[in-house]
């Protein structure tokens, strides 16, 4: 077992060591240096130069990065750029695995890379069909996962998990009908989050009172501190009472 | 064709142009040249409803006499927002959706989402759970193969294959009902060991299995097939893919393997306890359908020896890491213990949570490199889970792959392929 140990420390190492050969090499591309998260090293890299940067890590003898293993984005909402879109290489040579990551608004259009890797047209158009980003330069940026004709773009956040149209087959017409969703409840989600564990900035309803308490002046409590200690004190003796 | 219009020509206006060639005339007419002459391919619907495409493929063919020009895969019709639905459940809830992406392996894709949710919480699971892992996973390879191969050989016209292999592969899927109470669907494999311990007598079943019928199926489909005339010229030569286009195109596993690159995420990044199995990688060399299905016998084989290192090593111990925050307790410990049954209402409704992070962990699935990237914003459930589906990838090698073969040349790429249509569409 240490040997297989050792062994990893040593491909972590190297990884570590491809990663700032690739950092100096790619300096004025990248403009910020790597990232290792959890063993995995990451790029961020401005959205014009992802095709040098690309065809740099696939082209370099040191890199040879020659598959485009996955490209996928998460979208953040609360952020200015809000996309991620991530490209996911593996090196066969180097047994080794890097993401490039480019951050980007909305409406701000991608360069693809499909001639840099074939396997990059599909996934560009699960993207575009996922999140909305435009890849500039793809010859065949139509939808792909979702229906012929569908609207809205499913994995963003703001996204309805039930979708906007549900489908039936209509007797009537003899064919399937579009029709928009119609819940028989209200859609529900439940966090259950433990108030001791995941709440820590989290106000649940009531806990106001509890803060407007603590702000006022001592000697001066609130109405709300008052009824409730009344009726913990009803309780105690409500409990005496019955022993 | 020609010969039927002209003699019908022929015969009618014979009396009033007899000085004409009339035949040449009404071939002429049929078969008009020039230069604006355009001959249009004719365009096919190959499914969804078909039986070669393996599920719900609908290809769109343009076709030159019954060469193919265009192959244009449709998918998606099998589309159920798995990463979307996952971004609402908890890490627990979120693992049976694995069992049915690619429905034909579901224990190495819990497997690749358990090593995901694992590593983020940055725990090792006991050795006999890494040792049952293997063993389950290498018992769905076997079964997958088993599959592929079998139909396969359907659709390029072999049928005995399909009725001895299926034969096998329920008895693989009564083990897997023995172990977790359901044939597909296993819901096994989850984060922090597996769900119980082998019901006694399994392990020799199984083992009993391995040294009996299924290597004896194996070797009966290697006689059926492997030197058949009839299915050597339907596979050999067909949809060849070379190394180069086969990495620039993302291929993985045995598609990967047959076009002479020996890459298996097994050897070359192993997880679990794959370093310490005995096993040897087979490598095509030709890139064609016939490649594809050698190394998947091959594979069944190396994976039979997995599984027998496996039974053989296997220790007693635990199956599940002790740590009642991740796994639920035992049921007879909650009948006593107030905190087990307090730790398996919270496992159970909020679930645990996972420090945030993100990570991107493979396996090397039957079909390919199956993998899953996390993001964890430390609540409860994932904020999102990508999906990396193998298939998806080699489906999109189609048009290349199947271009200028002949249509019945199609499914058998297609089948050679194996896609499953689960995790393409997702």
């Amino acid at each position: 077992m240490p040997q297989t140990e050792t062994a990893k420390e040593h491909i972590a190492e190297a990884l570590e060591d491809m990663a700032e050969f690739i950092d100096e090499e790619l300096e004025d591309l990248l403009g910020a240096p790597h990232e290792t998260r959890g063993g995995e090293v990451c790029f961020t890299c401005p959205p014009e130069n992802l095709r040098a940067v690309l065809t740099f890590l696939r082209d370099n003898r040191e890199c040879q990065f020659q598959m485009l293993i996955d490209v996928f984005g998460v979208d953040h909402p609360d952020r200015p750029a809000r996309f991620e879109i991530i490209y996911n290489l593996l090196s066969i040579r180097q047994n080794a695995r890097v993401r490039v990551y480019v951050n980007i608004q909305e409406d701000v259009p991608v360069p693809s890379v499909h001639d840099i890797f074939s396997s990059a047209l599909w996934y560009e158009r699960e993207v575009w069909d996922m999140f909305g980003a435009i890849f500039s330069g793809n010859p065949d940026l139509r939808r792909i996962l979702t229906d012929y004709g569908f609207d809205g773009h499913p994995l963003r956040k703001d996204f309805p998990l039930t979708g906007r149209v549900e489908v039936r087959y209509d007797q009537a017409q003899k064919r399937v009908v579009y029709e928009p969703v119609r819940l028989v409840q209200d859609f529900r989600r439940f966090d259950n989050l433990s108030p001791w564990e995941g709440m820590t900035d989290v106000q649940i309803p009531g806990d106001e009172k509890a803060v407007r308490q603590t702000v006022m002046p001592s000697g001066e409590r609130g109405d709300v501190g008052n009824r409730e200690e009344d009726r913990r004190d009803k309780n105690k003796e409500e409990g005496a009472g019955d022993e | 064709m020609s010969v039927d219009k002209g003699t019908a020509v022929n015969t009618a206006p014979a009396d009033d142009e007899p000085d004409e060639p009339v035949l040449a005339d009404a071939c002429a007419a049929a078969v008009p040249m020039g230069d604006q002459t355009r001959i249009r391919p004719y365009t096919m619907n190959f499914g969804p409803q078909h039986p070669a495409a393996h599920g719900v493929l609908r290809l769109v063919l343009e076709m030159d006499g019954e060469v193919v020009e265009r192959a244009d895969p449709h998918i998606g019709l099998l589309h159920r927002g798995t990463e979307k639905l996952i971004e609402y459940k908890t890490y627990m809830q979120a693992l049976p959706y694995f069992d049915r992406l690619d429905y034909v392996s579901p224990m190495n894709q819990e497997h690749a989402f358990a090593l995901a949710v694992e590593k983020l919480l940055g725990i090792t699971v006991p050795e006999r759970a890494q040792y049952i892992r293997i063993l389950f996973s290498e018992l769905t390879r076997v079964l997958n193969h088993l599959l592929n191969i079998t139909t396969f050989a359907l659709d390029v016209g072999a049928i005995t294959p399909t009725l001895w292999g299926f034969e096998e592969r329920e008895i693989g899927m009564e083990f897997y009902e023995r172990v977790c109470g359901a044939r597909l669907h296993a819901n096994y494999i989850r984060p922090g060991g597996v769900a119980q311990d082998l019901p006694s007598g399994l392990a020799d079943d199984i083992g009993e299995w391995i040294e009996g019928s299924a290597g004896k199926v194996i070797d009966d489909l290697d006689n059926l097939l492997t030197e058949n005339r009839i299915f050597k010229q339907r596979t050999v030569d067909i949809g060849v893919a070379s190394p180069d286009q086969a990495q620039d195109w993302g291929f993985t596993g045995p598609m990967l393997r047959a076009s002479g690159i020996p890459w298996d995420l097994r050897k070359a990044q192993p997880y679990d306890l794959y370093e310490k199995m005995h096993f040897d990688v087979p490598v095509g060399k030709t890139g064609d359908c016939y490649a594809r299905y050698l190394v998947r016998m091959e594979e069944m084989r190396q994976s039979l020896r997995m599984m027998t290192q496996c039974l053989g090593e296997m220790q007693a111990g635990p199956v599940k890491v002790d740590d009642h925050k991740v796994v639920p307790p035992r049921r007879a410990e909650m009948k006593r213990s107030m905190e087990a049954l307090i730790h398996h209402f919270k496992l159970f409704t909020e679930g645990y949570h996972v420090p945030a992070g993100q990570t991107y962990t493979a396996v090397e699935a039957p079909k390919g490199e199956f993998g899953v990237y996390l993001v964890s914003d430390g609540t409860n459930r994932p904020y999102r889970c990508r999906i990396r589906a193998p298939g998806f990838a080699h489906l999109q090698a189609l048009e290349f792959l199947s271009k200028g073969h002949m249509l019945a040349d199609t499914v058998a790429v297609i089948g050679a392929m194996d896609v499953v249509f689960g995790e393409i569409d997702r």
